[in-house]
């Protein structure tokens, strides 16, 4: 297997920390005259409070809505007149907002994530406008589309019992509609402090360069308190936790299987176990839900596992799920699925993968890892991600190597983990389509 | 890995104390700092792209091979196109025997079966897909750089050996019938099918998705025939991108390809009917919270002189997020989460594709203003700052487009589908910045005039029909 270096050694990285607070890394990569600019900032939709679901969405648009130097729709206006692409997005534990740039317009990505976050200009006009924007984003992800939020709001609310972790992230309409301007002046005074936020810097600069632009373009963004982060742990479900929905658009049933996942914080091993398990179960035609339950006795159309509930690994702190989902005809009977994945874990945790097949597994890891990279974009979220969430932004670049040494024992270790008596199992039927 | 070096690094460089309620800062006052508004900074200059170590030839067999290096991941990327359309295309189940051709290519060859296939591409990190439209088949697959040799052995191995065994036909049939049913529900799908029908009728081009029950007629025998017909290497294009020696990669593909040598040229796609202005039509989907706008109208394609200063027009007018359709329909209105105008290609010509979603309530008003813009485009044209931006916009993202190997792969392959080198795309930068304003302004008048366009609206009938009509240019059926 090829083992060649990618084109940015991590030893060119730099970390600073300015006087604000403010994480700074720098990952230099000369290969092309691209760079990237993106702003992690603590807070996900976990943080928000009761009563208002939905709103760390909804704040992540508003931060796009202008800032104390750029009006109204300037933002977009000066990225993509830069010849760049911008966009932002909201998950359980962070919210990122990013632009990846021709080289020559780096300063202007930093000034741009700099005014923002200093001073974003929240106005009733703009709050009212996104938060018709967000029903609309609501409305064509969610409720005018067959599997709209399959599993990633329907299954929380069933192997969860707390408002954090079970709530619908996407946010309820009444509650969106309720929101107010102090709501969102007192979102960012708390959770939008530079000590709470990590700016990445990716591709073609110089570090000393890109140092002082940063410097320059942050370094007067007074300090505010951060905020305690909170844990949003709980306890595991003690049975089998069954609920049921219908879905008006879906053509046939499906159900999803969600287990938690062991804290990447203190078990990143296991948790790394789990996610092969999934590839081990449902990727490529070898796979063993595949062969067993698409191509064996035909008792599902598409089946699909992973670790991470947004499907991404490593994408949050703890707690997090581990899900399967199915789709099947509507002759089946869930639980006959449900039998069937179970058997299948049952026989992988007593005799654990063949190692050939656990080795195409991880070298097909390796090489959707190495794909991904490529894309300057994708490797900048990654890096700063796993530097925001783990404080380590090298767990990005380490990943295929720690998927690599995941042994047949640890595979055979997270099948025992997805135990019955320990789930949430979400069944979907098709209702009167509409 | 520990949660509690980021705590330390958080606590050791902020002030100890939250402010109370009271001292909280409002929206107004979060809004402006003492120093008050800053400058942009400027642009700094663009550094050059190199063009990249590449090799362009026609093998024997009258397969094109487009070798590029492009190193960065130790990957390679492989695409192949092959034109799947021709006479035969005009029988209507050409598309549901293409579609299981497509889904069962994969499923076994005199050599492999269909997990050994997978199994020797994991082992060398890779995968390979094949999917199939009117227009043409083709597979997308990559592996690790040194798997070159796997990746091109798997695809000459499908190609010249693919068995189709009929029970994993039967199983495919299933399952694309259930697919198609669930793809058919989507508004989207619904949305696309009767734009195609209402602008290009009953030519073979409208054949996306084919029927569920002309799939379930499609036996073993059809797909064996279709393949002799139709997978042919005369008029295809292999393009592999990555961590490889152009000449090496040629050799290598042209050694593992060399018994692809079915005669037959691959079948291009008849000419498109002339688009032209004409009523839109209502598509009744009762009970819809969102209606789907589609409008369309006839383009040039990117060999006609004027394509650079229309590419620049469509942009202004509705073509990235920074354009007058956005900033009217999401950010001023808040009608849609989406809305965009791009052009869609064939092989002798393009279209104008102007598209939005929104609320069942806002559907004629979004239509209003989806025609005022049209018409705004047409007679108030973009100014040289809209035409500066667009410009800007367009140059940096093909820069970013191709920046990966994955990325130039699609893009070298889609191009010379058209009949387009990749010189195309290194020269294209040059020729948007000699667009001028009059040259934009022309575009416009003559391609974005509203007058020109057709389409389709899919929404709930019962509570859009009436304000459709009163604006009038709609058959309600």
């Amino acid at each position: 297997m090829s083992t060649a270096p990618t084109s940015a050694p991590p030893e060119q990285r730099q970390r600073l920390t300015l006087d604000n607070g403010l994480r700074v890394l720098l990952a230099p990569d000369r290969t092309n005259p691209v760079v990237g600019v993106a702003v992690h900032v603590d807070v996900g939709f976990r943080s928000e409070p009761e009563g208002r679901t939905g709103f760390a969405h909804l704040f992540e648009h508003l931060m796009f809505q202008g800032s104390e130097s750029l009006e109204k729709l300037a933002h977009f206006r000066h990225v993509q007149g830069s010849g760049g692409v911008f966009n932002g997005s909201t998950h359980q534990d962070y919210t990122d907002y990013f632009e990846i740039l021709p080289a020559g317009a780096l300063e202007r990505g930093l000034f741009l994530e700099a005014d923002r976050l200093r001073a974003p200009k929240l106005t009733e006009d703009n709050l009212r406008n996104q938060i018709d924007v967000v029903k609309e984003e609501i409305r064509l992800n969610v409720l005018n589309r067959p599997y709209g939020g399959f599993p990633w709001i329907l299954l929380p609310p069933v192997l969860y019992s707390t408002f954090a972790n079970a709530h619908n992230g996407y946010g309820d309409f009444t509650d969106l509609e309720t929101s107010t301007l102090d709501d969102a002046a007192a979102f960012f005074d708390a959770y939008y402090a530079p000590g709470n936020a990590v700016l990445t810097v990716v591709g073609d600069f110089d570090p000393d360069d890109a140092a002082g632009l940063v410097s320059r373009h942050f370094g007067d963004i007074p300090a505010r308190p951060v905020p305690a982060r909170p844990s949003f742990g709980e306890p595991a479900p003690d049975g089998e936790r069954l609920e049921s929905v219908v879905d008006a658009h879906a053509p046939l049933p499906a159900l999803a299987m969600g287990y938690r996942l062991p804290d990447p914080g203190t078990d990143l091993a296991g948790y790394l176990a789990h996610a092969v398990l999934g590839s081990l179960l449902t990727d490529g035609e070898a796979a063993r839900l595949t062969q067993r339950l698409v191509y064996g006795d035909g008792l599902v159309t598409d089946v699909s596992a992973s670790a991470g509930l947004m499907g991404a690994p490593l994408d949050a702190r703890d707690p997090d799920t581990f899900t399967i989902t199915a789709v099947h005809p509507d002759t089946v009977d869930p639980r006959q699925v449900v039998d069937a994945v179970d058997a299948e874990v049952l026989v992988l945790g007593e005799r654990g993968p063949d190692p050939e097949e656990l080795r195409r597994v991880t070298a097909r890891w390796a090489g959707a890892l190495h794909r991904e990279h490529d894309r300057l974009m994708n490797r900048m979220l990654a890096l700063g991600s796993a530097e925001l969430l783990h404080g380590r932004a090298e767990l990005s670049d380490e990943l295929p190597a720690a998927i690599a040494a995941v042994t047949p024992e640890a595979v055979a270790a997270a099948a025992d983990a997805l135990r019955p008596d320990a789930r949430a199992l979400l069944v979907l039927t098709p209702g009167a389509s509409a | 890995m520990s949660a509690e070096s980021t705590v330390e690094l958080r606590s050791a460089a902020s002030p100890p104390t939250a402010p109370s309620p009271a001292e909280r800062r409002s929206a107004a006052e979060i809004g402006r700092t003492p120093a008050g508004p800053r400058d942009l900074p400027p642009l700094r200059p663009q550094p050059q792209v190199p063009a990249p170590e590449e090799t362009d030839t026609v093998l024997r067999t009258g397969l094109r091979v487009i070798a590029v290096r492009r190193p960065g991941v130790p990957m390679v990327e492989a695409r192949l196109r092959i034109p799947f359309s021709g006479e035969d295309a005009e029988r209507p189940t050409h598309a549901a025997v293409a579609e299981v051709l497509a889904s069962t290519v994969l499923s076994g060859t005199t050599r492999r079966s269909r997990v050994s296939l997978d199994d020797d591409l994991a082992g060398v990190g890779g995968e390979i897909g094949f999917s199939v439209d009117p227009e043409r088949l083709a597979a997308a697959g990559h592996a690790l750089a040194d798997g070159l040799p796997t990746l091109l052995d798997v695809i000459a191995d499908v190609l010249t050996g693919a068995t189709y065994p009929d029970e994993e036909v039967a199983r495919e049939r299933e399952r694309l019938a259930e697919r198609i049913q669930v793809a058919s529900a989507q508004p989207s799908v619904i949305a696309r099918r009767a734009l195609q029908r209402h602008r290009y009728g009953d030519h073979p081009v409208t054949r996306e998705m084919p029927d569920v029950a002309d799939v379930a007629a499609v036996t073993r025998d059809d797909l064996l025939v279709m393949h002799r017909r139709h997978v042919v290497p005369r008029g295809s294009v292999l393009v592999l991108v990555g961590d490889l020696e152009p000449d090496a990669a040629v050799a290598a593909a042209d050694a593992a390809l060399a018994a692809w040598d079915t005669p037959g040229d691959a079948g291009l796609l008849p000419p498109l009917p002339e688009l032209h202005g004409s009523e839109l039509l209502l598509v009744d989907r009762p009970g819809a919270v969102q209606s789907q706008l589609r409008l369309s109208a006839a383009a040039v394609p990117r060999t006609d002189p004027r394509y650079p200063a229309l590419q620049l027009a469509n942009l202004a007018f509705g073509g990235y997020f920074s354009s007058r359709l956005v900033e009217n329909l999401r950010e001023d209105k808040g009608y849609t989460y989406h809305a965009s105008s791009s052009l869609e290609f064939d092989p002798y010509g393009a279209a104008l594709l102007v598209e939005t979603d929104c609320a069942s309530e806002v559907t004629a008003p979004a239509l209003l203003e989806m025609r005022y813009e049209l018409g705004r485009a047409a007679v108030v044209p973009p100014d040289a700052a809209e035409l500066e931006s667009a410009r800007r916009y367009a140059v940096g993202s093909l820069l970013i487009s191709m920046n990966t190997q994955a990325g130039l792969a699609s893009t070298l392959a889609g191009l010379a589908g058209v009949g387009l080198d990749p010189e195309w795309v290194r020269e294209h930068p040059q020729r948007l910045e000699a667009v001028t304003l009059e040259q934009v302004h022309a575009a416009a008048a003559e391609f974005l005039a509203p007058s020109r366009f057709t389409g389709v609206v899919v929404a709930d009938a019962a509570t859009t029909a009436e304000s459709l009509r009163a604006l009038g240019g709609i058959r309600i059926p």
